[in-house]
């Protein structure tokens, strides 16, 4: 139905973070925190060359592993290379594998989620088998085959972490769905003539918004987590690339002469996905329906 | 029971389902077997032979049917040097010691969570709610990676109370477990808050409240019982993540166990000892699922009696 034939406008209803507002979306000490610390930690990811943190891979073998100082404020790890440097570039492999994951997964989970419980049938018989078989062992297990197959590199480690990512906003808009299918305005938008993908797009997904944004923001830090996990095991990131997860590898070989290489990435994650979990709980509060 | 044995066929369909999709990737690996065992200026003549006597020139329906067969007669072995290793004695020397590890990890978690959820969910918006909080958002985004090292190096190494890690003393699988148990923990402990806030707001605890009951029987007799039902349901999920965690954690701590196995065998590219690795671990979260199940249906009289 193309949009100049459509004389009358059946309005899908209004998702929850519309009529909400931006505003007071984030209230409180704890959401509030978390969004500080997101928007510092995108801030650092966006402005790294600006920072003045240095080259993350500059070589100077007569600095190796010394300790934090005027030079290094955080110290250097092997090979003299800059823990500062590595910690602010780092941010952006973390942040960039942690939204593009998570934007792909919700995006591909919560598509083929809407259009298996709307359609029934095989498709959904179909969709449900695919995740019951990918939820059958722990996602991390198989986003370590997936790596170890394809070679360690930026873009196999976002596949990887998509392959399982998917199926938890796969099951979120399923459930949703097969509630809102039977809603009057659905209903009504078919018998206006309404074609499947604009009752998916238009009447259905906005209506999900809510819940997946609430799921997306405590996805992100999942994804960085894992890709953390991967680059310690050697599996993510390729070797140079500065990424938290190795620094982590590698300082644990200097646990006791240079402890501040293991120490310092160790916070950068944590403190990060504390700040998307704080920020998630807040969403998630104002967000989620079933939470009201 | 119908519903127990209809659980159980879905879940070995599922476990099956996820070997296939695992040795589909494998197959995918660039990297040749051949290569790797015999160096890559082998005689041409010697790869050959060695390609037939690993079943490499068969296609990959013909290789898993053969993977299937050895592996239900218990005969799988390993598919590079050395061969004659026998991979369900490899595993059944590592499983053991990953059930322990994440046995133990699930009473750290216990241990920490119930005392921290009830305290909290019995007096929500008090000091001691939000200390349980705090813990329960920092513990969640502490990694395992991190904090494997950082105990190593504060109470293995500076305060010397406890050995790295090992399995000759029970003391060995107490930073381990830690590591692995500390974030189901944070994750349990806020659960069991809710829920617990959940069961208080309910009727019948009104009415025990009502009848004068001190506060200890209403939170412990009456609402405990029910606020633990979503929390097994949980639980249950969780231990699968709590597999992935041991991985993690058997790398850090260089554990002999499953996890160790499996990231060997990668390294190594045998491909038989990695899919009976995927198997055992699919295996294993299948079973934990059916016992929770279980676990589920005898503390709940209402899905017992099937109602």
């Amino acid at each position: 139905m193309s949009e100049g034939a459509a004389p009358l406008e059946i309005p899908s209803a209004a998702p929850a973070a519309a009529r909400a507002g931006w505003r007071p979306l984030v209230r409180g000490i704890g959401p509030r925190t978390g969004l500080a610390i997101v928007v510092a930690l995108c801030a650092v990811a966006a402005l790294a060359p600006l920072l003045g943190a240095g080259d993350p891979t500059a070589i100077s073998l007569a600095e190796e592993l010394v300790p934090p100082g005027p030079d290094h404020p955080l110290g250097t790890a092997e090979n003299g290379v800059d823990v500062l440097a590595q910690l602010v570039y780092g941010a952006r492999i973390s942040l960039l594998v942690g939204l593009l994951a998570t934007l792909v997964s919700a995006v591909v989970g919560t598509l083929a989620g809407t259009i298996g419980a709307y359609r029934g049938g095989a498709v959904d018989e179909v969709l449900v088998r695919v995740i019951d078989v990918l939820l059958a062992f722990p996602g991390i297990l198989l986003a370590i085959f997936i790596t170890s197959v394809l070679g360690p590199s930026l873009w196999n480690v976002i596949f990887a972490l998509c392959a399982t990512g998917w199926t938890g906003y796969a099951r979120l808009a399923r459930a949703q769905v097969l509630a809102l299918r039977d809603r009057d305005f659905v209903h009504a938008a078919r018998a206006m003539g309404a074609s499947t993908p604009r009752i998916v797009l238009r009447h259905l997904v906005p209506n999900l918004l809510g819940p997946v944004v609430v799921q997306a923001t405590f996805g992100i830090p999942g994804a960085m987590l894992a890709e953390a996990s991967l680059s310690f095991l050697g599996l993510g990131v390729p070797p140079g690339t500065p990424s938290w997860g190795a620094l982590i590898d590698q300082g644990t070989q200097y646990l006791m002469i240079a402890p501040h290489v293991a120490l310092f990435p160790g916070l950068a994650i944590a403190l990060s996905v504390l700040g998307f979990n704080l920020l998630g709980d807040g969403l998630r509060d104002r967000l989620d329906p079933r939470r009201r | 029971m119908s519903r127990l044995l209809r659980k159980t066929g879905s879940a070995l369909l599922s476990g099956i389902g996820a070997v296939l999709l695992v040795s589909v990737f494998l197959d995918l690996v660039p990297g040749d077997p051949i290569d790797a065992i015999l160096g890559e200026q082998a005689q041409e003549a010697d790869r050959e032979a060695l390609r037939r006597a690993l079943h490499l020139d068969e296609p990959l329906a013909t290789r898993l049917w053969i993977f299937a067969r050895d592996a239900a007669t218990l005969e799988l072995r390993s598919s590079v040097p050395p061969f004659q290793d026998r991979v369900f004695d490899r595993i059944g020397e590592a499983l053991p010691n990953t059930a322990l590890l994440a046995g133990c990890a699930l009473l750290v978690a216990l241990a920490f969570a119930l005392p921290l959820g009830l305290l909290a969910g019995s007096r929500p918006g008090g000091k001691l709610d939000a200390a349980a909080s705090g813990f329960a958002v920092a513990g969640v985004a502490i990694p395992r990676i991190w904090l494997g090292p950082l105990l190593i190096l504060v109470f293995a190494i500076h305060l010397d109370w406890l050995p790295v890690s090992g399995l000759e003393e029970p003391a060995g699988l107490v930073l381990p477990s830690f590591t692995l148990g500390i974030a189901l923990a944070a994750f349990l402990a806020r659960m069991i808050r809710a829920s617990l806030l959940e069961a208080t707001s309910q009727d019948y605890v009104r009415t025990a409240r009502a009848k004068g009951l001190r506060e200890r029987t209403v939170i412990l007799k009456h609402a405990l019982r029910n606020a633990l039902l979503p929390v097994l349901t949980v639980l249950g999920l969780q231990l699968g993540s709590l597999l992935g965690g041991a991985v993690i954690t058997e790398k850090v701590f260089n554990y002999p166990g499953m996890g160790t196995l499996l990231l060997q065998a990668i390294d190594r590219r045998d491909y038989d000892m990695a899919r009976a690795c995927v198997l055992t671990f699919t295996l294993a979260y299948v079973l934990v699922s059916l016992l929770t199940d279980l676990a589920y249906a005898a503390a709940d009289p209402r899905v017992r009696e099937g109602r």
